[in-house]
């Protein structure tokens, strides 16, 4: 048994939680495991998302004594260790495990909801290569998704696929330029959470924020147009491609600076519970997903946000695209405590880690979390481990990253899980996805086309939208823009 | 003084003679002297009134009543859901505000005293300036952020900055610097049923200090242009252009030009961006001469933005080259005499007067 396995003894229940959508558990320590784990998730225990740096799928040899179902032996694959690293890395040592159990009152409802929510929910809360290798006698009523719901998600990831590809072709070309930040292999993070939301929920996002804003809803040819910089993009070019916006689609950007989403996400959330309490409109129950990275999370307004998301019980997810890596910082170079989840219960909210390669999963996580922060009980803080399997930018060499952990993560595609399971579970056929393979791939082309075909915006465009106010004078006693006023702009108004 | 309240009476007569003139003077016929103070919390209190939108947020702004009381008695009134008094987190708290009017909402934000906004520049200029921009129109943020600003009374280095001509310089920002009640009433409220992110600079050595008001100011919809300048004191002989409390020190000195022969306009500038060119143009075109007055640092200040503007349109109207007064060119003193020589004074702005007239200093002026 590797190394690796003795460090999944003491992450287990971290990552356990991840797989329980309903209680919120937050860190366990590792004694108290085995412990707890028949108190709280009995009569099933289950396996879990592995912890950080083991690969999935979770075989578990050391987890034979828990009554499960889903015993591990039947599992072939050996976890390998993500790199050679990985076994002297902070992480993966028991970290001070002062049992810290996080609110007392989810205990409570633990104990109370769990049990019944485990059973009916048991045979869905897996990783999905567990499920593929599940004897077929768990009927299908257990799936976590129906066939439609599983071809919306192929199709969304796939999208996002195909049109970061064709995005580094069209750069490589010379039809875009700037920075281009390209979310190949983070797609699960992005379909699973934001395919959950209505339209008037607003993402917030980074500059690697394409795949965010075709997920909410804006177009393909929108995005490809902004990102040529033609007058038909969502902005109209004038922001690029770290910079989408859609008003329709309730995107709000876009920002190039790290952390500088999270308190407009924040305030976004604000905006929420402000129009419900003060403005009462009693329905307002929209929500805001926020989404950064590992960097992100050492950044001083992160926890500024953290804290007054907290104070306020704003409903905000704060959603952590932990892919290891700011540009050349390995995360574990930047930080003191790797474990991001960890810092959500430091301010008084439920901290999640998930894996981030499996849609299913993250989709799962998500429903809870969306579902808290619509119901008014606060904000959650969900890491997702995921991986980006292009360099941080078109202009980035890449050369830092160990090439056995980029293998090891391109097997993890999240894109081939899903196909593998709902082929498996005869949710699709190989030709209905090949179908949409083939859809994605026109949708791609168009939008190539149509930007090429647009026009770049016109002289008179970039003197344009400075100010909402036409002529910066303010509005006047009536309501109205001064500027509109004839004596204003004749000069005889009086000032 | 003597001054004052001969020109009081000056136009209160007029008033009833030219019922037109007495509108130019600033010390017009009034009804009531408020302090800026009363007139900023009254324009607070105003606009959170009629919208139940504009909501306040900043340190100690509820239950403290407000640093320097410009909130006062808001809290009791609207309760702590519109009136939020945040943790020390300027740049969390004001990405929070620029959400916010992202959505609609109007968010007042209060900063102790812009120094502190340095905290939170990169919301003011990137989520916020920028964003209507950058969204092509989707997306405008109708945020206020106010707080004191420029040199206070002995607070040191950190404590006294002016922050007009960092703000003045990015687009998308409307900023403004009130100097009267009258101005801090208009403008404030202009600002926020503005639909653009506006920086509204105070200054607090001005806060207690009361002016006269008309009735037509007092009214709850009363509300200046943005990007206007005011015309404080008819002149001839030479422009001098000033913003905040160096607009006190400009009439000031203007009186005391007065008696020596130079009589000076004194323009208040009220909005530093948009800047009102046209009017500083006109009036250097009338008087010839130009003498900028501000309390920040001299090198890329707001006088060398109105400096540059007059050269390139008035060039030919110029008789003497343009004078700049700005605060001397070193981080605040904190001894009492240092920091008086660091700002600019009455004097100051005499002398420079003067040698724009080629009059020479300190000896008596020719006719």
């Amino acid at each position: 048994m590797s190394l690796s396995h003795h460090h999944l003894n003491t992450n287990i229940l971290p990552t356990l939680s991840a797989t329980i959508p309903t209680p919120f558990p937050l860190v366990f320590s590792a004694p108290i495991v085995s412990f707890l784990s028949f108190i709280f998730y009995s009569p099933l225990s289950l396996p879990s998302s592995p912890p950080i740096f083991s690969p999935f799928p979770s075989s578990l040899p050391t987890r034979k004594k828990m009554a499960t179902a889903f015993s591990p032996s039947k599992f072939a694959a050996q976890p390998f260790p993500l790199n050679t690293t990985s076994q002297n890395n902070p992480l993966t040592i028991p970290t001070t495990a002062s049992p810290f159990l996080g609110s007392t009152r989810k205990l409570i409802r633990l104990s109370s909801s769990s049990n019944l929510n485990i059973r009916r929910r048991s045979g869905t809360v897996v990783a999905v290569s567990d499920v593929v290798k599940e004897n077929k006698s768990k009927s299908t009523l257990n799936l976590l998704i129906t066939k439609e719901e599983g071809l919306e998600l192929y199709e969304d990831m796939v999208l996002g696929r195909a049109f970061e590809d064709m995005c580094a072709q069209m750069y490589y070309r010379g039809k875009m330029f700037g920075f281009v930040h390209l979310y190949n292999g983070q797609e699960a993070i992005s379909t699973g959470f934001i395919k959950l939301l209505k339209q008037q929920d607003s993402v917030v996002s980074t500059y690697r924020d394409h795949v965010h804003a075709l997920s909410k809803g804006v177009s393909a040819r929108a995005v490809m147009s902004e990102l040529f910089g033609k007058t038909t993009g969502c902005c109209r070019g004038q922001g690029g491609s770290m910079h989408m916006f859609s008003r329709e689609h309730n995107v709000l950007g876009g920002f190039a600076f790290i952390g500088e989403g999270i308190p407009v996400a924040t305030g976004a959330a604000f905006t929420s519970k402000y129009k419900r309490e003060v403005l009462k409109e009693a329905d307002c129950d929209h929500v805001t997903l926020a989404f950064f990275g590992d960097g992100t999370c050492n950044n001083g307004q992160f926890f500024e946000c953290l804290n007054m998301a907290a104070l306020w019980k704003l409903p905000i997810v704060f959603v952590v695209e932990n892919n290891l890596w700011a540009i050349g910082m390995s995360h574990l170079r930047a930080t003191s405590d790797p474990q991001i989840y960890k810092k959500g219960p430091a301010f008084g909210m439920p901290g999640v880690h998930v894996n981030g390669m499996d849609v299913l999963k993250v989709r799962e996580v998500a429903k809870e979390a969306i579902g808290r922060a619509r119901r008014g009980e606060g904000p959650t803080l969900v890491e997702c481990e995921t991986y980006r399997f292009r360099g941080h930018s078109l202009a980035d060499p890449d050369e830092l990253r160990d090439p056995a952990e980029k293998a090891h993560y391109a097997a993890r595609d999240p894109i081939t899980a899903l196909k593998k399971y709902l082929i498996e579970n005869s949710l699709a056929s190989e030709a209905d996805l090949k179908a949409i393979d083939k859809k994605i791939d026109e949708v791609v082309e168009e939008a190539v086309e149509f930007a090429d075909e647009s026009p770049v915006p016109p002289r008179s465009q970039l003197l344009e939208n400075v100010f909402a106010d036409p002529k910066g004078f303010g509005i006047g006693p009536d309501g109205q823009y001064r500027c509109e006023d004839p004596k204003f702009t004749e000069g005889t108004a009086q000032v | 003084m003597l001054a004052i309240a001969r020109q009081r009476m000056l136009g209160q007569s007029f008033k009833k003679i030219l019922p037109a003139v007495s509108v130019l003077r600033s010390y017009s016929s009034a009804a009531k002297q408020i302090t800026v103070r009363e007139a900023l919390n009254s324009a607070l209190d105003e606009e959170m009134s009629a919208d139940p939108k504009v909501f306040l947020m900043g340190e100690e702004v509820g239950e403290y009543q407000g640093a320097y009381k410009i909130t006062k008695g808001l809290l009791e009134k609207y309760g702590p859901e519109r009136v939020l008094d945040t943790p020390i987190t300027e740049a969390g708290f004001t990405g929070i505000g620029v959400g916010a009017a992202y959505y609609g909402l109007k968010p007042v934000v209060e900063f102790m005293t812009f120094n502190f906004s340095m905290q939170a520049i990169d919301h003011i200029i990137n989520s916020a300036a920028k964003s209507n921009y950058m969204s092509a129109g989707q997306i405008s943020v109708p945020i206020v952020f106010r707080g004191p600003n420029g040199a206070a009374a002995g607070v040191g280095a950190q404590h006294s900055q002016c922050y007009a001509a960092w703000y003045a310089s990015c687009p998308g920002l409307k900023v403004l610097s009130p100097y009267n009640s009258e101005d801090a009433r208009g403008l404030l409220k202009a600002a926020i049923r503005d639909p653009d992110p506006v920086v509204f600079l105070e200054n607090e050595l001005l806060y207690g200090e009361s002016f006269p008001v008309s009735d037509e100011v007092l009214d709850s919809s009363f509300c200046l242009p943005i990007g206007k300048a005011k015309i404080e004191r008819e002149g001839k002989d030479a422009t001098i252009t000033a913003f905040s409390k160096m607009v006190g020190y400009a009439l000031k000195a203007a009186e005391m030009l007065e008696k020596d022969g130079i009589c000076a306009e004194v323009i208040n500038l009220r909005s530093i961006r948009p800047l009102d060119r046209a009017t500083i143009n006109a009036s250097v075109r009338k008087t010839n001469r130009l003498i900028t007055v501000e309390e920040g640092f001299p090198q890329h200040g707001v006088g060398a933005e109105i400096c540059a503007s007059v050269v390139e349109e008035s060039f030919s109207y110029l008789d003497a080259p343009v004078e700049r007064i700005a605060g001397a060119d070193v981080p605040m003193p904190y001894a009492a005499n240092l920091e008086r020589m660091a700002v600019p004074q009455v004097e100051d702005i005499v002398r420079a007067a003067k040698r724009a007239c080629y009059r020479s200093v300190p000896l008596a002026a020719t006719a």
